[in-house]
């Protein structure tokens, strides 16, 4: 993965490595330094803007772990992520529990919904598989609708800030850090995962089953395994996004979040933790991007008073372009651009990626 | 009776509905997931050409459905043609954005607004009293007889005409199909303008029976179990899946709740997909079994 000359790996363990060379790691310092000092001279606004980042990149990376490298298509995202939020928020209004309960009951849900969205796999592939999970996510969203008539909480339940020990994560910047961490877990485990044994056998499966399953591969335990990662994770950000929103409400988790969650992921690149990552990043700040630039553009006033079909139009069209003309993604061009200045002024490709 | 008229008029539907997914999805193994947005964009069509043109019904309906095949004639020709041969997901992802798009789009030109197309229509939807006690509109009446009047079509070219014949040789082998001097393109097109047409048909109807609003494309991602039931592939197995789907739906409006009703075909849907996978009449050899 060294992309110059002059690096080589002559052990093992240099080859296990994550961080390779030592202009990386003063890289990887300098970006956790950024990081670490964003919130502290960022505006409120773009706190926010980060929070909502880093809540979505651990779906986000969930739906890569299942589609991008296991090849299981899903349509039922929005669906775990609503079951991870509901098991919280209905743990808390009716027991009052902490977020110690409630972030591992999401997780256990997660892992129970992810075995049910899971078995159909073993059956359907593709399209029809994708099928399958829309309609599981019809039904763990009616489930959620019937909680909120029954108990009487029509409009949406109300959740309060979760609470670790003394500290009441309320303030954005704590919310900041916290999600920081948790994603940086999150990342560093899914690059592990995806080199191990479990992240080949799943790449086996997604260039084509059979013959993995030739190989030795138990493709229905690697199938299984993806999707119950997949949706405990999916969960998780669930949870995190009741607390975080301290409301929750069937609006909330349609289609259109799957469709965000696909587009993420498509658009940053399949088959790429790194790919999720600008994927999310781009998603996320779209819409806000779009308000801006019709700010300054001082549109029309019917844009402005329909600014959400504004948001719709413009994501399904970079959607189409980006499908139909970089299909590989935004990590395909970040590849090509850094290729391109290593090798200047030459113009070979590199021979790895 | 009230119950069996209501399974009746929602199946018919239905059919309306689902015959443009399989269209497309037999000549191009494309499913189509924007077909709610087609659906809603042809009552769109006839809204506006009633609006400014108006005067006369039948022509503005004529006016409206040829706006419709036309727009799958220019959503085949600017947007899907790329996607042939690419990864049946790459082009269900072009779908769901496209209808994406077409929903901003929709809502940009005609604001979220409720219409009701009538208004400017000058046909009254009266009720008329059948036999027993059941109650059907006028333009539930029109649904069913649609519905026959362009299965009958259908099943007729596909049977009996020269190009009915090269859409069924497209379906079931492109690639030989093409060798024998068939234009791919042009067939797909026709199946993407059909479908459009029907889902058009099917938009108006509806638009004209209870409003429009932007909500509208719903109904098309309900019809959707009814193609799975059927099997993808085949036009003959959706009357029987339309109306076993509104047979569920409207006893789970009677006897659940009507939340219940919109989850009901989505319980069917994933009961026939591991039970049947391929469906009552699919073909069965698509689906490898894992």
């Amino acid at each position: 993965m060294a992309f110059a000359s002059g690096y080589f790996k002559t052990t093992y363990l240099e080859d296990f490595r994550l961080i390779e060379t030592r202009s990386r790691l003063v890289c990887f310092f300098v970006l956790i330094a950024m990081l670490a000092f964003f919130p502290l001279i960022a505006s409120p606004f773009l706190v926010d803007l980060a929070v909502q980042v880093f809540l979505a990149l651990i779906g986000a990376v969930a739906l890569m772990l299942l589609t991008g490298y296991a090849g299981q298509i899903s349509l039922g995202h929005a669906g775990l992520v609503a079951a991870g939020a509901f098991t919280t928020a209905i743990l808390f209004k009716e027991v009052n529990a902490p977020i110690f309960v409630t972030l591992p009951a999401s997780g256990l849900m997660g892992a129970i919904l992810g075995l049910i969205f899971g078995l159909p796999s073993l059956r359907l592939k593709g399209l029809y598989l994708a099928l399958s999970t829309l309609s599981l996510h019809f039904i763990v969203i009616y489930l959620g609708a019937e909680y909120e008539t029954h108990r009487g909480f029509a409009t949406g339940i109300l959740v309060d800030p979760p609470q670790i020990g003394p500290l009441v994560i309320e303030d954005a910047r704590l919310w900041y850090y916290l999600l920081l961490i948790i994603d940086f877990i999150v990342i560093v485990f899914a690059l592990n995962l995806v080199r191990s044994k479990t992240g080949r056998a799943w790449m086996a499966i997604r260039a084509r089953d059979v013959a993995a399953e030739a190989f030795g591969i138990k493709v229905a335990r690697y199938k299984l395994i993806a999707f119950i990662l997949s949706s405990v994770l999916a969960s998780i950000t669930g949870c995190l996004f009741a607390y975080y929103r301290g409301f929750v409400s069937v609006e909330a988790f349609s289609l259109f979040m799957t469709i965000e969650y696909i587009a993420m992921i498509c658009i940053g690149g399949l088959g790429s933790i790194l790919g999720a990552v600008m994927g999310t990043i781009f998603i996320v700040i779209l819409p806000y991007v779009i308000d801006a630039s019709v700010d300054l553009l001082s549109m029309p006033a019917r844009l402005t008073t329909y600014m959400f079909a504004v948001k719709y139009g413009s994501f399904g069209l970079i959607m189409i372009i980006f499908l139909v003309l970089e299909p590989s993604g935004l990590v395909a061009i970040w590849h090509r651009l850094r290729d391109y200045f290593l090798l200047w002024p030459f113009k070979h490709k590199s021979v790895g990626r | 009776m009230q119950v069996i008229v209501n399974i009746v008029v929602l199946g018919s539907l239905y059919c309306l509905i689902c015959c443009g997914y399989v269209l497309i999805y037999r000549a191009s193994r494309v499913l189509n997931l924007a077909h709610g947005e087609i659906m809603s964009l042809g009552a769109y069509f006839l809204f506006t050409v009633a609006m400014s043109v108006g005067s006369h019904p039948a022509l503005s309906f004529i006016c409206a459905i040829l706006m419709s095949l036309v727009l799958g004639l220019i959503i085949y020709q600017f947007l899907m043609r790329f996607m042939a041969g690419e990864s049946a997901f790459a082009a269900v992802l072009v779908t769901i954005a496209m209808g994406i798009l077409l929903r901003g789009l929709t809502t940009l030109i005609w604001t979220s607004q409720d219409w009701y197309p009538l208004q400017y229509l000058g046909i009254e939807n009266a009720s008329h009293l059948l036999m027993g006690d059941g109650v059907i509109s006028t333009f539930g009446i029109i649904a069913v007889v649609s519905f026959v009047v362009i299965y009958a079509c259908l099943f007729t070219s596909f049977k009996f005409t020269r190009w009915g014949l090269r859409m069924r040789a497209v379906g079931e082998n492109p690639l030989f199909a093409s060798q024998r001097g068939i234009r791919l393109h042009r067939y797909y097109a026709v199946s993407w303008a059909l479908a459009s047409f029907s889902a058009g048909v099917a938009g108006m109807i509806q638009a004209c029976d209870s409003g429009l609003n932007p909500g509208m494309f719903h109904i098309g991602l309900k019809a959707f179990p009814v193609v799975v039931v059927a099997g993808l592939d085949s036009l003959a197995g959706v009357i029987p899946a339309a109306f076993i789907v509104a047979l569920v739906e409207i006893l789970a409006i009677n006897y659940i709740s009507p939340q219940a009703s919109e989850v009901a075909p989505f319980v069917v849907l994933l009961g026939m997909l591991l039970i049947r996978p391929w469906g009552l009449f699919g073909t069965k050899e698509e689906i490898e079994r894992v």
